[in-house]
């Protein structure tokens, strides 16, 4: 592939004296990377520089070997020109255009004329199953529509660069189960480089090819989902990455995740799942737990990490998890690296949804 | 109407002082509005309102309120535009300027008006010099004076849902391709449309009865300058039932505007 093709940025913009913005971006083609921090880290920046909405002070913006920004060479390509597709956060959808006029506005604005821009919004909205929403206006829309027909409006341009700010994050919980999937789906109908801007890290989990972590300006970690998720590299990480998550399948209070069961409290639900273990409560002990937990095996310890006041253990097969305990109760424990050790996590800790 | 809150609460009778005073309140709406009704020539009232004097004084003030609305919607717009979207030294300076006729008396804007455009003025006199225009006492005068008191209704609309107006629709368009001029044809001038309409509403019913500045700066020659209020003005002098006719019109135009507009465009004031 060629080496220019995709996202090569540099951003650097500050906000006020306090803040600055100091990032490196690579996005190949064809890959979704999600830019994952706290509120205030500096995302909405990087959208709008990338979208060109904010100018860069220093640094630089390629597509595909094509400099957008530069503030060196006195390039600035305006937000118009540049084939950035934009979904925005809560969609910001032009509530007096109905959905099919939405879609289309694209074309429209580059001079396409009306006929052929609405036949191919409607190719659009068909294509993403919402053809019967065309006459409607964005007021009376579900938040998942709604993110179907912003997806929509920033495709129909066929831009070079897609960016997702904050893609779920108008949904309840439900909706987002639902929509996390189509919108993987279509996501894959874009080719080039796609960017996911979160702050929650499940979507980032499951949406993204390499996660980069962004806090108060800067990038603090890059790494795949796995990565992130079982070799955090700061506290705020640790935290957001703290969940373990499984894609696993549910039957009669059974969730089966490879060739490993665990008990759930949820006895309802069937099929395809997500189980979410918080780290804290996970147990670990020398010997065997007796009581009610049904959910213990014997494993070693692969990695100890500190953090402060706590500490992490990294766990192995068969099912390798993060835990979390005290530094005293590691003392207690007298493990270290290798050591072997019992895992045990109640039912009703482990959190079940439908995926 | 009672409302759907659990508690069964009895409803408040309102303290009575209150709604004496609100009544008094509505009487001052009311009252002149029945005085007007009262004194009516009824029979008389078609061929009052075919008399020159009203077909002239209807027809300079269509002329001039349109006139004075188009004017300040060409200006008042981008000059909303920006006062909302533009940091610039002097803004709040600006925004006190393009206030101030709303609290200056009219008179004194119309005076105003003279020193600066008449045949003398300090732009007035150049300009009569280089193109023979004199703009007091003619139609172009009458236009002035209402642009004058009735464009700060305009802006201060336009330039408050401009302000409201989350930027980032503009910013979405823009990421579509949309240039500038689009961005504020497909977008901008659309979503504060009601706003818009509102603003001109208002700056035209400003412009329609508008009398201090106009009387001041334009006069009130007859089928020349004098509008509809100058009209009533020197009726009532005059002619009783002609000022009964012609502040009967406008009683009606306005009416009629205030019921064409309430639906539509004042709700999201």
């Amino acid at each position: 592939m060629n080496p220019l093709a995709g996202l090569d940025a540099h951003l650097v913009v500050s906000r006020g004296d306090e803040f600055t913005l100091d990032i490196r971006l690579r996005v190949p083609r064809g890959k979704t990377v999600a830019l994952l921090g706290p509120n205030g880290a500096g995302k909405s920046t990087v959208v709008a520089a990338l979208a060109g909405l904010l100018p860069l002070e220093q640094g630089h913006i390629a597509l595909d070997g094509r400099t957008l920004d530069d503030p060196d060479d006195g390039v600035l390509v305006p937000a118009e020109e540049r084939g950035v597709g934009v979904v925005f956060q809560d969609y910001v959808l032009f509530p007096h255009l109905t959905v099919v006029d939405n879609v289309a506005f694209g074309l429209r604005s580059r001079n396409v004329k009306r006929g052929p821009s609405t036949a191919e919004a409607k190719r659009w909205l068909e294509r993403f199953g919402i053809a019967d929403l065309a006459g409607r206006k964005p007021g009376d829309l579900s938040g998942g529509q709604a993110q179907r027909v912003a997806l929509a409006r920033a495709l129909i341009t066929d831009p070079d660069l897609l960016l997702l700010d904050e893609p779920l994050a108008a949904l309840d919980a439900t909706t987002r189960v639902d929509l996390r999937r189509t919108l993987t789906d279509h996501l894959a109908q874009f080719s080039g480089p796609r960017m996911v801007i979160t702050h929650d890290p499940t979507e980032a989990f499951l949406l993204a090819d390499e996660i980069h972590v962004i806090e108060n300006g800067a990038i603090t970690q890059v790494g795949t989902p796995d990565d992130i998720r079982l070799r955090p590299r700061t506290p705020y990480i640790a935290d957001l990455a703290g969940s373990n998550l499984f894609i696993g399948t549910a039957h009669e209070g059974t969730v089966t995740v490879g060739d490993h069961q665990i008990s759930v409290a949820d006895r309802h639900i069937d099929g395809p799942v997500l189980a979410a273990v918080n780290p804290r409560a996970i147990v670990i002990s020398l010997a065997e737990p007796g009581g009610s937990s049904r959910n213990s095996w014997n494993t070693r310890v692969e990695r100890i990490e500190h953090y402060g006041d706590r500490v992490r253990l990294q766990t192995g097969a068969p099912l390798p998890l993060t835990a979390e305990i005290t530094p005293a109760a590691l003392d207690d424990l007298r493990i270290a690296e290798g050591s072997p050790v019992w895992v045990s996590i109640k039912a009703t800790e482990i959190s079940v949804e439908r995926d | 109407m009672t409302s759907k809150s659990t508690s069964p609460r009895r409803r408040q009778q309102p303290p009575i002082a209150l709604v004496i005073l609100a009544v008094a309140g509505i009487a001052v709406f009311i009252v002149p509005l029945i005085g007007l009704l009262a004194r009516t020539p009824w029979r008389d009232l078609p061929a009052l309102l075919t008399s020159d004097v009203v077909v002239d004084a209807l027809r300079i003030s269509f002329i001039a309120s349109i006139g004075a609305t188009a004017i300040s919607a060409v200006l008042g717009v981008p000059l909303a535009w920006l006062l909302a979207r533009v940091e610039f030294p002097g803004r709040s300076i600006v925004r006190g300027l393009v206030v101030l006729p709303l609290v200056l008396p009219p008179v004194v804007g119309g005076a105003a008006l003279l020193f600066a455009l008449g045949r003398r003025g300090i732009i007035g006199g150049p300009l009569h010099q280089m193109t023979g225009l004199v703009l007091p006492f003619s139609i172009w005068g009458v236009v002035i004076a209402a642009t004058f008191v009735a464009m700060p209704f305009l802006v201060i609309t336009v330039e408050g849902a401009l302000r409201n107006l989350d930027p980032r629709f503009e910013g979405a368009a823009a990421t579509l391709g949309a240039g500038r001029w689009t961005v504020l044809r497909r977008v901008t001038l659309p979503m504060i449309g009601p706003s818009l309409a509102a603003g001109l509403a208002l700056a035209w019913a400003r412009a329609l009865g508008e009398f201090g500045a106009t009387i001041t700066f334009a006069g009130n020659l007859q089928g020349r300058t004098q509008t509809l209020p100058l009209a009533v003005f020197v009726a009532l002098e005059t002619d009783r039932g002609a000022a009964v006719a012609l502040s009967l019109i406008m009683v009606v135009i306005s009416l009629t505007v205030l019921i064409v507009l309430r639906e539509r465009w004042w709700r999201p004031l």
